[in-house]
């Protein structure tokens, strides 16, 4: 018994030490590009899990989600920004916000990060609360133009409370946390949420509902709670990648959280196939890849603009010849790797 | 007298701008009756005539010849689009037709920008507004910007024109019975891929208009204009009752006049005359509905959207079940 739990685990230790020495090469070799890439890479990671978990497992396709994304990244900026340049920056905040400042440390670890990645998420987990028990309610394509609306909610609201976000003008100098570690540690857990989540009773709900709404119903099982949970869960992610995204870029404004991104992760999610984790990360790796690799086509050429064409037409063309994506429902059986009979042992 | 002359005007920015949407949302609503497709493209098609037009302005071309060669290459657009991407989806899940007509958008958008590029322009062009379109026209004391009448009288000429096609043609009548019921229509011989494609040509044509109407109202136009007006149309395609053209047109002058209220009672305090309300009302006024409110009129459309979607999910129109929503 302990032996079968050993090897189980044993594939997916396996590879999150692989993925370590792979960061700690990565992180002494000093090559600064490749560093912001992986950042990157685990910055959408993120945002592609956990849009999977709730376009993916419930079926409920939402097209508001960089709306969490912004607020978590504003969020956390402002717990995060230094007293000084928040008196500078942001003059009129509330006199409660004012004069808080997280930067408390434990060693290398910069804690009050953490805490205001926390906070901020855990708020954005409250709005995707309250929205989702009106949208939920919705499905097909209204619930995803219902959810786009609310992508232009938060991004007027974002242009006017000036007093919080600067309105218009670039939020700068957001304290550059994020580094390999916290984005990669925060991508692992995000990535360890969703593959439970999806094994669990209530994932089981959830796809079972996004089937067949009406025989999902019929046997007992209900088809907010899911809904709610994964969306709840993954607007939690979501603003996670927000706040880690606004501590690497270091300089935010509205305009970075709309369409364009929207669509971006989107097509990682389309490419690799909802419903599927390991999908998932295979579509961010292709689409992060295919698209630097046709940047660089972009700037030499001087063709601006041939690069979205080619992602989109891709995009089409796995929508036409493989609707189900790469990988589909499948899972690459991490945990299976080293165990005896492989599939054949499956639950 | 001074607020029944801005009563007048605010009447005809509703009902002009209004028209721009109606315009809009009925290509969508044609598209959507029959395939069940929310086209996003729709706002790239107008993105693509703005430019159509500018470009033929730019070469001293007459307006009447201009406005013909923006509506025939918009058309043109939008029977390719028909043929090469949506056709080929066709009878794909709702979300996987709604994503695709988000990647055509951002090949119109690219394309566009390439092509601007490689005409050595900037993205942002400012628009060669023809002469016809500027200015101001007076009746008695009241003045209107030329451009809101042009825009009310060609909406609503063409949107007669439109419901003359749709209940006087055979091929209205096909495209009727296609939205009804596509397969119904199939099995009694109607050519479905000719009524497709002809919706999509009507409504290409309608967005190509909308899109000179925009182009000179924004007065610059670049590749990513569409995406908002096509979002307004959207609204007003729901708020009239979505996938009817009836629906398009109603939700389209509901939504001109919803904005237009928005624009015009926020700040209402200010523009009253004296005593015309008590002084206590006025001050009430000032302090609640500032002027200020107005950018967050983008916002209140949306809730209105969502809170379409939730209570009257069949719009101010619609007869249909519910289901279709949930």
């Amino acid at each position: 018994m302990k032996t079968a739990t050993l090897r189980r685990a044993a594939g997916p230790l396996a590879a999150m030490v692989a993925l370590s020495v792979g960061l700690a090469l990565l992180q002494f070799s000093g090559l600064a590009f490749w560093q912001g890439l992986v950042v990157n890479l685990g910055i959408f990671l993120i945002l592609v899990l956990s849009l999977n978990l709730s376009n993916g497992f419930t079926g409920v396709f939402s097209l508001g989600h960089i709306g969490f994304m912004a607020l978590g990244a504003y969020g956390a900026a402002i717990l995060t920004l230094p007293l000084r340049e928040k008196q500078e920056y942001l003059p009129n905040l509330p006199r409660w916000l004012a004069g808080v400042h997280f930067d408390f440390r434990l060693g290398p670890f910069s804690l009050g990060f953490l805490a205001a990645t926390l906070i901020a998420a855990l708020l954005v987990a409250l709005v995707a609360l309250v929205v989702g028990l009106v949208l939920m309610r919705l499905s097909g394509h209204f619930v995803a133009v219902a959810t786009l609306g609310f992508l232009v909610i938060v991004r007027v609201l974002l242009f006017n409370a000036d007093s919080f976000t600067r309105g218009s003008r670039t939020f700068s100098n957001v304290t550059p946390y994020t580094n390999l570690w916290w984005v990669w540690a925060w991508a692992l857990v995000t990535l360890y949420v969703v593959w439970r989540l999806k094994r669990s009773p209530f994932g089981r709900a959830m796809l079972a509902q996004r089937e067949d709404r009406w025989a999902a119903q019929s046997v007992g099982i209900a088809v907010m709670p899911p809904r709610l949970l994964a969306f709840v869960v993954s607007a939690f992610f979501t603003a996670v990648a927000g706040s880690l995204y606004a501590h690497f870029i270091t300089s935010i404004s509205p305009t970075a959280f709309y369409f364009d991104l929207t669509f971006k992760v989107i097509t990682m999610l389309v490419v690799g196939g909802m419903g599927s984790v390991s999908g998932s990360v295979i579509g961010t790796v292709l689409v992060i890849a295919l698209a630097e690799g046709l940047r660089r086509v972009e700037d030499v050429t001087l063709l601006y603009g041939i690069s979205q064409i080619i992602l989109a037409v891709i995009f089409i063309l796995i929508i036409i010849f493989r609707r189900e994506g790469l990988l589909g429902q499948r899972e690459i059986p991490l945990d299976r790797l080293f165990v005896k009979g492989g599939e054949a042992k499956a639950e | 007298m001074t607020i029944v002359f801005y009563l007048i005007q605010q009447l005809v920015n509703a009902v002009s701008i209004g028209s721009l949407y109606a315009l809009m949302a009925v290509g969508l609503a044609m598209v959507f009756g029959i395939l069940r497709l929310i086209n996003f493209a729709h706002g790239d098609l107008m993105m693509v005539a703005a430019y159509f037009a500018a470009f033929a302005l730019f070469a001293k071309l007459p307006l009447p010849l201009a406005i013909l060669l923006m509506i025939a290459g918009t058309v043109l657009v939008g029977l390719l689009v028909e043929r090469v991407g949506y056709r080929s989806i066709r009878g794909a899940p709702d979300v996987a037709a709604l994503l695709t007509s988000f990647a055509v958008g951002q090949i119109l958008q690219n394309g566009t920008l390439l092509a601007t590029r490689l005409m050595q322009r900037p993205i942002q062009i400012a628009f060669p507004s023809p002469a016809l379109l500027n200015g101001v026209v007076a009746f008695g004391s009241i003045t209107v910007p030329r451009l809101n009448v042009v825009s009310l009288v060609t909406g609503v000429i063409l949107l007669v024109l439109l419901s003359l096609f749709v209940t006087r043609t055979d091929l209205g009548l096909s495209m009727r019975a296609a939205a009804e019921d596509l397969p119904a229509a199939q099995l009694m011989g109607i050519d479905i891929n000719r009524v497709i494609a002809t919706a999509f040509a009507i409504g290409s044509g309608l967005a190509a208009v909308a899109g000179l109407l925009f182009a000179v109202q924004a007065g610059q136009i670049n590749p990513y204009m569409g995406f908002t007006p096509v979002l307004k149309a959207f609204i007003a395609a729901v708020i009239g009752g979505f996938g009817s053209i009836a629906g398009a047109v109603v939700g389209g002058y509901a939504l001109g006049a919803l904005e237009v209220l928005l624009t015009a009672i926020p700040g209402i305090g200010d523009i009253l005359p004296p005593g015309m309300v008590s002084p206590g009302v006025q001050a009430f006024l000032k302090q609640w509905l500032p002027g200020s409110l107005t950018s967050y009129r983008d916002a209140f459309v949306f809730v209105v959207l969502i809170l379409t979607l939730l209570f009257r999910p069949n719009g101010i129109l619609g007869q249909r079940g519910r289901e279709e929503m949930q």
